[in-house]
């Protein structure tokens, strides 16, 4: 303010009038700034917090068991008891995957129907009514969804449809799971085909092509780094999640192709020891670490492509 | 004659796209049948927790407490208590400190800086680390800490280890949607009111926030109702279920999930059903949440 005033009445100061004067008000001003900016900063240090004490734990971890022992035996029985204890973390690692594949395998075809539906060829009316239906099958929490794999889904299987599954089966659990992840792969690649500007379409048309040539041919070609991006994120949400598989999958992982046995991913398998209470500080109850390092790196590179993607077709289109 | 052309060209477009017509057909049949599985599957679970778990909800069910023991007259109460608890604790963390970066991050950042780029990709990503990652975090971070205020840190499970690790989970839901809503206020709201003197922290105080609490407010909704549902975050943190006494902010705690979790592993058939019961119990405030976001966004959202 005052140095407001102070300029309008030497109008002839010269450049140094121009410097800018610390007053109370700036003062204010640069401490709200601040204060702002340790709110964005906090979210770097939870993902500092998380690498420290992954690194941190793990490091504990891995003084008791060689890495070479934790990733390339296949033997994983970290919570069994003297010489048949065993710390290969490749059957872990192998369910996980297993298990995704199972969601993806349902997820895939199915969000990216509703998603091209959504976007291409629904009405604003049925468009308003069936997204936000998308949105709450999206909002449900995880146990419910293993409480239906585990009540609902896998007797379905083995009672109505004849599949001989065992009470905790990777099939049920990755099946239900890809319901899980469904809305995600659905949203983002809807969002994607609609960026797509409605010129490309009106040409396509003008060309002659019929409607689902114009969907395949240009509408999803032109939207693929999003529609990639949303299968990445559903990979990435499928590999972390917890609660379905250690409801409805069992408890141990399974080095097989088999879907109908056992299966545990490496989420469940975090949560289950620390609800078991594996006494602090020992090496079944560290274990946890090394494994969370595991996941965290695996959804962390997936996270990277996803966003990478997601980059590319807003600068294409906005 | 014009007439009789277009009908003739008509006939000849018609006889060209007649595979095509049935395939169109085809693709659309089919990507409806998407949208029906994946609407038979919402619909299946929701009747499907109703027949199971209808029998059991009633008011004494959410006035008592959960017991193993007796479990024909158990409820949920310690539970409820617990996510509500949770919910209030979590919302007076994440609505300051979201608000507060969506802000910086939308008015004050320099997107071009290299700080400012990482803090997006690291939001971008958090949003997407797996939830039994925060669980590690909060275990050693929160529970086991440094700190040691208010039962903190002490290495013994606490209502307010078990909020602070559902906000900084949600946090990236926060901070994305409020920043959306403050974009979506026009830089003309500003410019007027800079013009006018304001400085820009009261420009944002009396102008941007205002204008954009509708989509702060659902998106704060929104990242609780996630909050509430997390199972894994609070498993590790060490929520314990079937507890006989009400939860206190610096003790042991029980929350929905956990309760809901718990009873679906026991092996008496009547558990199931209890699950079911306390699920449809989840879910109904989560409708309630829902609506509220629904109301709020229609009450207050200012069309510019």
């Amino acid at each position: 303010m005052d140095g407001g005033q102070d300029m309008a009445a030497r109008p002839g100061a010269g450049s140094t009038g121009l410097i800018r004067t610390r007053t109370r008000r700036s003062v204010g001003e640069q401490a709200v700034k601040a204060l702002l900016a340790g709110a964005a900063l906090l979210s770097v240090l939870t993902t500092t917090g998380i690498v420290v004490t992954l690194i941190n734990e793990s490091s504990g971890f891995f003084r008791q068991v060689s890495v070479s022992d934790f990733f390339l035996n296949t033997n994983w029985a970290p919570l069994a008891g003297g010489e048949s204890q065993s710390f290969g973390v490749v059957p872990l690692i192998w369910s996980t995957l297993y298990l995704t594949a199972i969601a993806l395998v349902v997820a895939i075809p199915l969000g990216l129907g509703v998603g091209i539906y959504l976007a291409e060829y629904a009405s604003p009316r049925v468009r308003k009514t069936f997204k936000p239906i998308i949105e709450v099958l999206a909002g449900i929490p995880t146990i419910v969804f293993g409480y239906f794999a585990l009540t609902f889904f896998t007797p379905l299987l083995k009672d109505q449809l004849g599949i001989d599954v065992q009470i905790f089966n990777g099939l049920s659990a990755g099946i239900i799971l890809g319901i899980l992840v469904l809305p995600t792969i659905a949203s983002v690649s809807e969002d994607a085909m609609s960026a797509v500007p409605q010129s490309l379409r009106e040409g396509a048309f003008g060309l002659g092509a019929a409607k689902w040539q114009v969907v395949v041919r240009v509408v999803v070609p032109a939207a693929l780094s999003g529609i990639v991006a949303a299968l990445v994120l559903g990979a990435s949400r499928a590999i972390g999640e917890t609660v379905v598989i250690l409801v409805a999958a069992g408890n141990n992982p399974n080095l097989t192709l088999d879907p109908t046995v056992a299966h545990q991913n490496m989420a469940a398998f975090i949560a289950n020891v620390a609800r078991s209470d594996a006494s602090a500080g020992s090496v079944a109850y560290v274990t946890i670490f090394a494994v969370g390092a595991t996941l965290f790196v695996m959804t962390f590179l997936l996270n990277l492509v996803a966003i990478r993607f997601v980059r590319k077709y807003r600068q294409v289109y906005e | 004659m014009a007439v009789a052309e277009s009908a003739i060209t008509r006939k000849v477009v018609e006889r060209a796209s007649g595979g095509q017509r049935t395939r169109d057909l085809l693709f659309r049949l089919s990507l409806l049948l998407c949208l029906f599985i994946a609407v038979l599957f919402l619909g299946v679970l929701l009747v499907d927790v109703v027949i199971d778990g209808a029998g059991f909800l009633s008011p004494h069910f959410v006035t008592s407490y959960p017991s193993r023991l007796t479990p024909d007259t158990s409820g949920v109460r310690s539970a409820l208590l617990g996510t509500l608890y949770l919910m209030v604790l979590c919302g007076l963390f994440i609505v300051p400190v979201g608000v507060a970066a969506a802000v910086y991050l939308e008015e004050y950042a320099d997107p071009t800086r290299w700080y400012n780029r990482l803090v997006e990709v690291n939001i971008q990503n958090l949003a997407s680390v797996p939830s039994v990652v925060y669980g590690i975090l909060g275990l050693a971070f929160i529970v086991r800490g440094p700190v040691d205020v208010w039962g903190l840190g002490e290495g013994q499970p606490t209502l307010l280890a078990g909020a602070l690790t559902l906000g900084l989970l949600v946090l990236p839901v926060v901070i994305i949607v409020s920043r959306e809503a403050i974009r979506a206020v026009p830089p003309s709201i500003r410019e007027g009111s800079l013009a006018l003197g304001a400085t820009k922290w009261q420009t944002l105080w009396k102008q941007v926030l205002p204008g954009s609490i509708a989509g702060i407010a659902t998106g704060v909704i929104l990242a609780l109702s996630r909050a509430i549902g997390e199972t894994a975050p609070l498993i590790l943190v060490g929520a314990g279920a079937f507890q006989l006494f009400d939860p206190k902010v610096d003790g042991p705690f029980s929350a929905m999930p956990i309760q809901i979790f718990n009873n679906v592993t026991e092996s008496k058939p009547i558990f199931q059903e209890l699950a079911a019961a306390a699920i449809l119990v989840l879910l109904i405030l989560l409708l309630l949440m829902n609506s509220a976001a629904i109301y709020l966004r229609n009450r207050y959202e200012t069309k510019w």
